[in-house]
């Protein structure tokens, strides 16, 4: 533990009070998570490097390593983009540095946030503070593990299928994937486009608010981005009178949901109904028939696309050749690791010539269907719950041999992704000894909705998230 | 039998606004190799495009004075390849969706207009410059390195397709002469070929005459010049002719033609058999033009060189009217027919000495010209020739060299004209045997003699009256 606090249990919002208040300097509690990080990280494993200088007037941040940081070397956990530095900040570090947040250092994650436990990080996995035997998640492992186990007080991460909540709900953190177009894209190292969102991980539903408004907001560098007209609301309320809640039928209907998962998920739905909300049920049948597929066309379609850019040309690995297409080939085959070139062979068959109509026009279909679907949903319900992740967190090893075991890990969060829609993952209680984590999705623009839903229900859940054995 | 060629062009224009197409770095020529860039036009991890505005309200005028129609919703898609002058692996580019559909330029032609339909114009951003150094190919095979300059990376390109309704090579010449005065005009790019921010490319078939079948087609690239343009579809046609009239077949290739020495080159084929996955570009917004917008630009449109050379054809003819309007001429024509000039000779004067004398049009006062042109049978041509050289210089006063009057009298021409025929029979045995065009010979020699200071008229006169005598 540090001296000057305790990094397992000092939320953001606290530490911004200490800076405030003059109680500790921004190089000082820089320095503390650095020491917590050199005392933990060699088995944690959470970050890739760190900044030793705080530069800034606030409290430390943790950035995901697909968000681009001027001078400080971004790889997106890839062997293709070792030693590339780049000449920008993304919008999402320049505003974090705006707001004068300290940056500790770059997060692990899956190589270009492919995959659900880290395991496919070209510079290895990262651990599980609960234990270490077992995965953070992903592909966000890395921040989600550098928060809960005391490395930084709070971080962004991407999510593409589910790489904020899904490790968020393993770690036993909150995340927040928002409303595609709220945050800025600029600069984050792309996986699918038309799906990556920046969103924040953190210890509290209020930090993770409070983070949400310092980065997100319409940006001129992002054709995507929109303004929204609503600010956003730091939770206060405690209850949850007339907040009507949808748990969709098939979600819950799900086999591969464990018992213990399933169990803190319904016990918090009963308490939800304690606070006043209203449950029902809901039907989202073709979102989690369809969304798994449709997903696995969609974004490797994208991804064989935006992984182009990786030739060898101008940054990043070269494996030289004889031949232009010589050189192209050996840099892309020694660069990638075997998640993204699988990615790119299905998203480069998915769109080409004679499969196009079938593959990826038709994925698009299915996607404005679950568009719809969902928007139906919300006709009567103001949020939607279910389980973050089918399971606790699973052993190292356990389906890094099985993609298809993986891919299943964000069964749940995928169809309110490809429906561009915010969700939060709070947690809900303990099975295993490890967090499990509940969903929350809400409609277009609704993070305050689901800031309120889920301040409320961790007020009353009011679970020690400090990892036991580091207690 | 006879063939007829069908030919369909496809035109690249590079856009002169400010900056690039998805990027705020300069366009321009000139600057050192790679200062003109950015993240964005360098294809960096994350970076993103943002379409040019000014880009897309140029392909819009442009579409309109092309007779097309403006889609409400227009959508960027992703070209996707591999090559070194292809930053992102991918071109962002207009596919399905382009800004202009259904076009019809009329050309006027010797024997009237014709109408060449334009399949659609679109938006898209262009490649960086590769030089390929060593190898003798001159292409990425076999070449010892490749140097990019990314500045032209991403500047904005607007592509036009025509349909196949070109049927000769003086015709897709003057249908690019037509368009190219059309974009000028508007302000819109330099189209200078010489420079590239003009290209063509030309498809090639050819099918006997009055059947309306499509024979397979090739692709001629890599000309530089409208004559260029002509010539080499004129030996690609020939190729082909030849190729069916001795039981052969033409095979779908894409040759690049040698001005120097005419012949056309087959490319490998393994360059170009490509599946470019088209895709919608996911990091744009679809382009949605405002009605009012497109309203708005339609009524600001000047009036076009196709409709002036109408205009003009009705006072003298398509040729003369084609050359005034896409020579930039015209509207120096009509304010010196207006100064009191004849239209015709005015028109000669103008496309002819003027133009010679590389006087810039803008810059001549069309009454001084307009004297010039009445007075030009009058004085010696030496003295007309002197005057239009510099009708173009500030101030300039035609009354000076309208008071030199041309040696017109006979009896001091006849001595000379008499020696010019001496000097020449055979000349004059070719004339009298019927080679009429040998008059011009003639006069151009007793001109020559005079230093130019006889009149032509006269010269002429008596020449035909001494041949004729004889």
């Amino acid at each position: 533990m540090s001296a000057v606090v305790d990094t397992l249990r000092l939320t953001a919002e606290d530490a911004l009070g200490l800076v405030d208040r003059g109680e500790v300097s921004p190089a000082e509690l820089h320095a503390a998570y650095l020491q917590a990080i050199d005392e933990h990280d060699g088995e944690l494993h959470a970050y890739l490097r760190t900044v030793e200088e705080a530069e800034g007037t606030s409290i430390p941040i943790a950035l995901k390593d697909v968000i681009s940081t001027k001078g400080v070397e971004t790889t997106a956990g890839s062997r293709i983009l070792s030693g590339y530095v780049p000449v920008f900040d993304s919008t999402v570090a320049a505003r974090c540095k705006e707001a004068g947040l300290t940056l500790l250092g770059k997060t692990n994650t899956d190589e270009f946030a492919m995959g659900s436990s880290t395991e496919n990080s070209a510079f290895g996995p990262s651990r599980n503070p609960w234990d270490p035997t077992r995965v953070p998640g992903g592909s966000g492992g890395g921040t989600a593990a550098a928060v809960s186990g005391g490395l930084a007080p709070w971080g962004l991460g991407s999510d593409t299928g589910g790489s904020i909540k899904q490790p968020s709900a393993l770690c036993g953190n909150v995340g927040l994937r928002p409303t595609y177009g709220t945050v800025s894209r600029y600069g984050i190292v792309a996986f699918a486009s038309s799906l990556d969102q920046v969103g924040p991980v953190a210890k509290t539903v209020r930090d993770v608010a409070l983070l949400y408004g310092m980065v997100s907001g319409r940006d001129p560098a992002d054709s995507t981005t929109v303004e929204v007209d609503e600010p956003v609301r730091l939770p206060t309320d405690e209850r949850l009178d007339g907040l009507r809640i949808g748990v969709p039928r098939q979600a819950v209907a799900l086999e591969a949901i464990e018992p213990g998962v399933r169990e803190a998920f319904e016990a918090t739905i009963g308490l939800a109904e304690e606070l006043g909300a209203d449950v029902g049920e809901c039907d989202l049948p073709l979102s989690f028939d369809y969304g798994m597929p449709c997903y696995y066309l969609i974004a490797p379609a994208e991804a064989s696309s935006n992984l182009a850019r990786y030739d060898g040309v101008r940054y990043g690995l070269r494996e030289d050749a004889e031949t232009y297409r010589g050189m192209v080939e050996r840099t892309r085959d020694a660069g990638f690791g075997d998640e993204p070139k699988r990615r790119i062979m299905l998203g480069t068959y998915a769109l080409s010539a004679g499969y196009y109509d079938a593959y990826y026009g038709q994925a698009q279909r299915v996607r404005t269907l679950i568009v719809r679907e969902h928007a139906a949903a919300f006709e009567t319900f103001d949020v939607l719950a279910t389980p973050t992740s089918p399971t606790v967190a699973f052993a190292l090893g356990d389906k890094a041999a099985d993609p298809l075991a993986m891919y299943a890990c964000d069964l749940l969060t995928i169809p309110s992704c490809l429906a561009g829609l915010p969700g939060l993952s709070v947690p809900c209680g303990f099975s295993e000894g490890l967090p499990v984590g509940l969903q929350l999705i809400g409609p277009q623009f609704g993070e305050n909705v689901l800031f309120r839903a889920g301040h409320a229900l961790e007020r009353a859940l009011d679970l020690d998230l400090v990892p036991e054995r580091l207690r | 039998m006879s063939w007829e060629p069908v030919i369909g062009l496809e035109i690249h224009v590079q856009l002169k606004t400010r900056t690039k197409m998805f990027c705020r770095c300069p366009v321009g020529f000139g600057a050192p190799e790679n200062t003109q860039t950015c993240p964005v036009c360098l294809g960096f991890p994350g970076a993103l495009p943002v379409p040019n505005r000014t880009a897309i309200e140029w392909v819009v005028k442009l579409g309109l004075a092309l007779g097309c129609q403006i889609a409400p919703r227009a959508v960027f898609a992703r070209k996707n390849y591999f090559y070194p002058d292809l930053p992102k692996g991918y071109q962002i580019s207009q596919y399905d969706l382009p800004s202009c559909t259904n076009g019809n330029v009329i050309v006027p032609l010797p024997d009237g207009e014709h109408a060449v339909g334009i399949v659609r114009a679109h938006l898209e951003e262009d490649a960086a410059k590769n030089t390929h150094v060593g190898g003798r190919s001159g292409r990425i095979g076999g070449a010892d390195y490749t140097l990019v300059d990314y500045n032209r990376g991403g500047t904005p390109l607007v592509e036009i397709v025509t349909e196949p309704d070109i049927h000769s090579a003086e015709e897709a010449k003057r249908f690019l002469q037509l368009l190219r005065q059309t974009i000028v005009e508007l302000g819109i790019s330099d189209a200078e070929m010489e420079k590239g921010t003009l290209r063509v490319d030309a498809n090639v078939s050819v099918r006997p005459e009055g059947s309306n079948e499509l024979r397979t087609r090739t692709e001629i690239k890599n000309m530089n010049s409208f004559s260029h343009i002509a010539r080499g579809i004129e030996a690609e046609v020939e190729r082909q002719v030849a190729l069916w009239e001795s039981g052969g077949k033409v095979e779908q290739h894409t040759y690049d033609f040698d001005v120097a020495t005419g012949i056309l080159t087959a490319r490998r084929e393994k360059e170009e058999a490509d599946d470019y996955r088209y895709f919608p570009e996911p990091d744009l917004v679809p382009v949605e033009p405002p009605p009012e917008l497109v309203d708005r630009m339609r009524a600001e449109l000047p009036e076009l060189p196709a409709e002036r050379i109408r205009r003009i054809a009705e006072t003298l003819d398509h040729e003369r009217a084609l050359v005034l309007v896409t020579g930039g001429l015209d509207a120096l024509w009509h304010e010196t027919v207006a100064a009191g000039a004849d239209g015709m000779a005015a028109s000669n004067v103008i496309a002819n000495q003027l133009v010679g004398a590389g006087v810039d049009p803008a810059s001549v006062s069309a009454a001084e010209l307009a004297k010039l042109v009445g007075a030009r049978e009058r004085i010696p041509r030496k003295v007309f020739d002197e005057a239009i050289g510099k009708v173009g210089d500030a101030g300039f006063a035609a009354e000076p060299y309208l008071a030199q009057e041309a040696v017109s009298d006979a009896g001091a021409l006849e001595p000379i004209v008499d020696a010019v025929l001496a000097a020449n029979p055979a000349q004059v045995e070719q004339y009298r045997a019927g080679k009429d065009g040998l008059l011009g010979f003639f006069v151009g020699q007793v001109m020559k003699e005079t230093r130019g200071q006889a009149d032509a008229r006269a010269v002429n006169e008596l020449v035909r009256a001494k041949l004729g005598s004889r």
